[in-house]
C-alpha cells in the first residue's frame, strides 16, 4: 500500500470537483479583475487631477488598502460588515467586493504611471494641431496608455488569481476548500491522500498561472 | 466598543506581532539569501542549476503562499516529511520569497549599463570580480525599490500563517471573535496592529527610494 493515495484523485468524481473548485477561483478572480480595470481608470485619471482634496483621499485610500494583508481586508468585509451593519453577504460577494477595491487601488497606480508616463508634448501637440480635449484623450493618449497597460492588467490577473486562494478561509469552496473536503471524505479508506490532493491543487494553480505570466511577460518584451 | 476589552487583550496582540514580524524577518533575510543565490546561477549561467532556478522561479511566481503551505504542512508529512509550523512558515515564506528578491536583483542588473561590465572586463577584472565589485553594488542601488516591495508584500504574506497552526495575528482575531463574538474590536485591533508593523516600513521605503532616485544612479 505505497501508492500515498493517488487513486484517490480518480475515485468518482473527484477530479472534476477539483476543477470546479478551481473554476470558482477562476470566475471570481475575472469579475474582480474586469471591475478593478474599470474603476482603476477612473481611480488613475483621478490622482492625475491635481487638486488637493482628492489627492489626499486617493493616496489614502491607495495606501490602506496596499498596507492591509488582503486577508484582513476579506475578514473586514466578511465579519466586520455582518457584525456592524447587519449586512448579510456571502463569502463570494465579498471576496469580489474585496478583490475589486484591491484591485481597483492596484490598477489606478498602474494607470496613474501609464498617465504620468506619456510626455506632456503628446498632449501639446495634440492641442496645437487643432485636436479638442476630448479628442486628445480619445485619440492620442488613451491608445497610448492602453498598450502600456495591457501587460501590467495580465500581470495583475495572475496575482489575482493567485490571491483568490484566501477565500477558502471564509468559507468559499472553491478548490482548497474541495481538496479539504476530499480528504477528509477519503480519511478512513485513504489515510494518506493528502500529498498527492494538496499536490495537484499546487499543479493546478501553475497551471493556471503561467501561461498567463508568460503571455504578459512576451507582450511586456513585445511593446519594447 | 468596549474598550476594557481592548486594552484586555492588546498583549495578546503584542505577542503575535511579535511573531508575525519574527517570521516575517528571517523569512526576509533567507529570501535574499535565495534570491542571490539565483542571481549568481543564473549571472554565470552554471549549466544545470539555471534551469533548475529557472523552474524554480515559474513555480514559485505561480503559486499561492496558502497552497504552499497546505502541501508543506498537511501532504509532506505524509510522504515521511514532517515540518513543524514554525518549519513550514518559514520555508513556504523563503520559497515565496526567494524567487521576487532573484527577480528584483535581476531587473537591477539588467538596468546597470553593459559598458561598465564590458570595461570592467577590458581592466582585465575576472567575472567574479566584475559582478562583486562594478554591478553589484550598482544594481543594488537600483534594485532597492523592487527589494523594499517585496519585504512589505512578504510580511503581508504572514497573515496566512493561521493554517499551519501558528499563533498569529489573524489567528488570534479569529479567535476572539469565536470566543466572545467581539468582533468589532478585535477586527479594529487587527488593523491597527498591521497599520503598525507595515505603515514605518512602507514610509521608509518611499524614503529610500526618493533619496536613490535624487542620487540619479546612471543617469
Amino acid at each position: 500500500m505505497q501508492d500515498l493515495g493517488i487513486r484517490v484523485l480518480f475515485m468518482g468524481n473527484n477530479f472534476e470537483r477539483l476543477l470546479e473548485g478551481l473554476w470558482i477561483t477562476i470566475r471570481i478572480s475575472i469579475i474582480a479583475v474586469a471591475l478593478s480595470i474599470v474603476f482603476g481608470i477612473f481611480l488613475g485619471m483621478l490622482m492625475t487631477v491635481k487638486n488637493l482634496v482628492t489627492k489626499v483621499l486617493t493616496k489614502f485610500y491607495l495606501e490602506f488598502i496596499r498596507i492591509m494583508p488582503q486577508l484582513v481586508l476579506l475578514f473586514l468585509v466578511f465579519f466586520g460588515l455582518t457584525k456592524s451593519f447587519g449586512i448579510n453577504l456571502s463569502g463570494e460577494v465579498s471576496a469580489i467586493i474585496v478583490f475589486t477595491l484591491w484591485g481597483t487601488a492596484e490598477m489606478g497606480d498602474l494607470v496613474r504611471g501609464a498617465l504620468i508616463s506619456i510626455s506632456k508634448h503628446q498632449y501639446e501637440s495634440g492641442a496645437a494641431i487643432g485636436l479638442t480635449k476630448c479628442q486628445v484623450y480619445r485619440y492620442v493618449i488613451i491608445p497610448q496608455v492602453c498598450t502600456r497597460l495591457v501587460p501590467l492588467a495580465i500581470n495583475l490577473t495572475t496575482r489575482m488569481i493567485k490571491t483568490t486562494s484566501l477565500i477558502a478561509l471564509i468559507g468559499v469552496v472553491e478548490v482548497l476548500k474541495v481538496a479539504q473536503q476530499i480528504i477528509e471524505a477519503n480519511r478512513y479508506t485513504v489515510p494518506d491522500s493528502a500529498l498527492w490532493i494538496y499536490g495537484t491543487v499546487f499543479f493546478l494553480y501553475f497551471v493556471t498561472c503561467w501561461p498567463v505570466s508568460l503571455l504578459a511577460k512576451r507582450l511586456e518584451k513585445k511593446m519594447r | 466598543m468596549d474598550t476594557e476589552f481592548i486594552v484586555e487583550y492588546i498583549p495578546l496582540y503584542i505577542e503575535a506581532a511579535k511573531l508575525t514580524f519574527g517570521i516575517g524577518l528571517i523569512g526576509i533575510v533567507l529570501s535574499l539569501i535565495v534570491g542571490l543565490v539565483i542571481t549568481f546561477i543564473q549571472y554565470f549561467k552554471i549549466a544545470v542549476l539555471k534551469q533548475i532556478a529557472g523552474a524554480y522561479i515559474e513555480l514559485s511566481r505561480n503559486t499561492p503562499l496558502l497552497v504552499q503551505l497546505f502541501f508543506l504542512y498537511f501532504g509532506l508529512p505524509k510522504a515521511g516529511i514532517s515540518i513543524s509550523s514554525e518549519g513550514c512558515a518559514i520555508i513556504g515564506l523563503c520559497f515565496l520569497g526567494g524567487s521576487y528578491m532573484a527577480e528584483a536583483f535581476r531587473s537591477g542588473i539588467e538596468a546597470v549599463e553593459k559598458g561598465q561590465e564590458e570595461s570592467a572586463l577590458a581592466l582585465g577584472f575576472t567575472r567574479s570580480q566584475t559582478i562583486g565589485y562594478i554591478i553589484l553594488p550598482q544594481a543594488l542601488s537600483i534594485s532597492i525599490p523592487a527589494l523594499c516591495a517585496n519585504m512589505i508584500f512578504l510580511i503581508k504574506e504572514t497573515s496566512v500563517f493561521s493554517v499551519v497552526a501558528l499563533a498569529d495575528l489573524m489567528y488570534v482575531a479569529k479567535d476572539l471573535i469565536g470566543l466572545y463574538y467581539k468582533t468589532d474590536e478585535a477586527l479594529l485591533l487587527l488593523v491597527i496592529a498591521y497599520l503598525i508593523i507595515l505603515f514605518p516600513i512602507s514610509i521608509l521605503a518611499a524614503l529610500l527610494e526618493r533619496r536613490l532616485r535624487y542620487a540619479g544612479f546612471g543617469n
